[in-house]
């Protein structure tokens, strides 16, 4: 990051922490469903947040306040897990200008990535920590299975030094899963991240089970294939079962049926608008769907 | 960053077109009125190649050159590369091209108005139009606020620059058509991936440039 930037950016983080506002008090709803993380047990909610495009807003101020309102209704929600990675343009700025504003909220879990070959590792993650502001994050994947080898010893270490909480990979194309699997049963990761949803159902297959088997909590990316299957499903009509299930909108139908797979532990939908982050995080209160129920979810969607 | 060929275009689209055309809002707000100066710069290196004096065509490349520094300074190394850090790699070449610019002003006959009222010349003339004034037409059409103007924003910057050179004759003019050509397919291709209706107009140019400088007449000197 160049100089004349990095100062554009340090000065924006110091407007947004000299304006900070603190997130108004948990509204009296349901209370999000929650996961453990099998490695140790904690446990965090089902829906998290993704910043894919929708939070790489570069140096722009209107934007990057809409970048933390979005997060403010997250957090005051009941959300957890913000996902990120130095591949997403100016997101970490936009991430690191919305903690600040909004005081550092406490129940954040911090989800970033590693995205590089060679020894920079440990160097990219530090720069990274800075654009956030966070003292350490609580989990860094290896993005794309970039380097996967090099990149998943730099995160051990960070690991056994205390660093880093836990340690996961990522892919979010199916002509990887072999070589994820193959990571899965051989390397102590804590955490996979895959594409999975209603009409992408290929990890039900191997990759779900195994990550239950292992103990290796699961984070579902693209659950709207990046807004495609939403758009898609936008002249549709859901099923007459759908109050039933506790849905009001198909990107809840979606949610709902990859958070109730049992192997998953939270689905990350991205989002740019303040309703759409409150509707996502209602997907994960109320009813849970059984094996039967998310059948009959994927055959309504596969037949329209 | 290994395994490129992993990647699709719409993976390289970091970014919403909302967030893509705000920038040039923003930088249009930033810079004004620098636009007068440098769409008057622009209109007096046509006006320059128009009447072919012997030795002004140098000073066609000094005011390119200038030109080439600030877009690629301004607005893609302080705006765009903070949305696309593809852009990293992509703005140093802009200076690269000032530098080559400026040595062709400084040799001697590297650059040289062509006498002939030939097809390339036409292409020239028309491609320089559309930089200067179909490029701020067009944002009427959508949102002025967001233009894209000639030695403020890079593509119409790149697509005048082809045109001017494409007026020229020259061994040097080989050297100095490449740049601007990568960053009319980049930008092409970027907006092409975004769906905007535009992404013809720097392809276009690429291939308005290569057709020109292969027919007979085009590359003589
Ligand atoms: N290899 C990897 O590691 C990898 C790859 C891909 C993704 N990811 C992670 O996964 C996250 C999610 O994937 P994604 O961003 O590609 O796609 P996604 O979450 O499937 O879709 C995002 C799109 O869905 C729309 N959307 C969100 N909520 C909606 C709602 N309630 N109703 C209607 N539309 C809605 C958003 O538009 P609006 O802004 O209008 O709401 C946005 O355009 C990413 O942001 C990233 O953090 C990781």
């Amino acid at each position: 990051m160049p100089i004349a930037r990095r100062s554009v950016l340090e000065g924006m983080l110091a407007a947004a922490a000299s304006s900070f506002v603190p997130l108004p008090g948990r509204a009296q709803e349901a209370t999000i469903l929650t996961r453990p993380i099998p490695a140790s047990g904690e446990v965090i909610p089902v829906i998290g947040l993704g910043s894919w495009i929708t939070f790489n807003v570069g140096n722009d101020p209107v934007l990057m306040d809409e970048c933390a309102s979005v997060m403010a209704a997250f957090f005051t929600a009941g959300g957890r897990l913000i996902d990120c990675s130095p591949m997403y343009g100016s997101s970490q700025t936009a991430i690191g200008y919305g903690l600040a504003k909004l005081g550092m909220p406490k129940p954040l879990f911090s989800a970033e990535k590693v995205w590089t070959s060679g020894p920079d590792g440990p160097g990219q993650i530090e720069r990274s920590r800075q654009f956030w502001g966070v003292p350490r994050f609580d989990l860094v994947q290896v993005h794309n299975l970039i380097d996967w080898q090099e990149n998943l010893k730099t995160l051990m270490d960070m690991k056994s030094a205390g660093t880093l909480r836990y340690v996961g990979i990522t892919t979010s194309e199916e002509r990887r899963h072999d070589l994820l699997e193959e990571i899965m049963r051989t390397q102590p990761i804590d955490f996979v991240q895959l594409t999975y949803n209603v009409v992408d159902r290929e990890p039900e297959q191997r990759l779900l089970p195994l990550a239950g088997d292992r103990g290796i909590a699961v984070i579902v990316n693209r659950p709207f294939q990046q807004g495609a299957l939403t758009r898609r499903l936008r002249n549709e009509s859901l099923p007459s079962w759908a109050a039933e299930i506790g849905v009001s909108t198909w990107a809840q139908f979606i949610l709902k049926h990859i958070i109730s797979h049992p192997a998953v532990t939270v689905a990350i939908p991205a989002t740019t608008s303040v309703d759409h982050v409150r509707e996502n995080l209602d997907a994960g209160r109320g009813v849970q769907m059984d094996a039967g129920m998310r059948a009959r979810m994927a055959s309504y969607v596969q037949d329209l | 960053m290994a395994e490129w060929w992993s990647y699709r275009p719409e993976d390289m689209l970091l970014f919403s077109p909302r967030v893509y055309w705000r920038m040039f809002e923003l930088h249009n707000a930033a810079v004004w009125p620098l636009h007068l100066l440098t769409v008057t710069a622009g209109l007096g290196a046509v006006l320059l190649a128009l009447g072919r004096a012997h030795g002004t065509a140098r000073w066609v490349a000094f005011i390119l050159a200038i030109l080439w520094v600030f877009v690629g300074w301004s607005f893609l190394w302080l705006r765009y590369s903070t949305i696309n850090w593809a852009i990293d790699y992509l703005a140093p070449l802009f200076l690269l091209q000032a530098g080559l610019l400026v040595i062709a002003g400084i040799l001697p006959h590297a650059l040289v108005f062509d006498r002939r009222h030939g097809v390339a010349g036409w292409n020239g003339l028309a491609m320089a139009i559309t930089a200067l004034f179909l490029y701020p037409l067009l944002a009427l059409a959508f949102n002025w606020r967001q233009a894209e103007v000639f030695g403020i924003a890079p593509d119409p910057t790149a697509i005048g620059t082809l045109g001017l050179l494409l007026m020229t004759r020259g061994a040097f003019r080989l050297v100095l058509l490449p740049i601007p050509a990568l960053w009319c397919l980049v930008s092409g291709l970027t907006l092409w991936t975004m769906e905007e209706p535009t992404a013809w107009l720097p392809i276009a140019a690429v291939i308005v440039t290569l057709a020109t400088y292969m027919l007979p007449t085009g590359r003589k000197s």
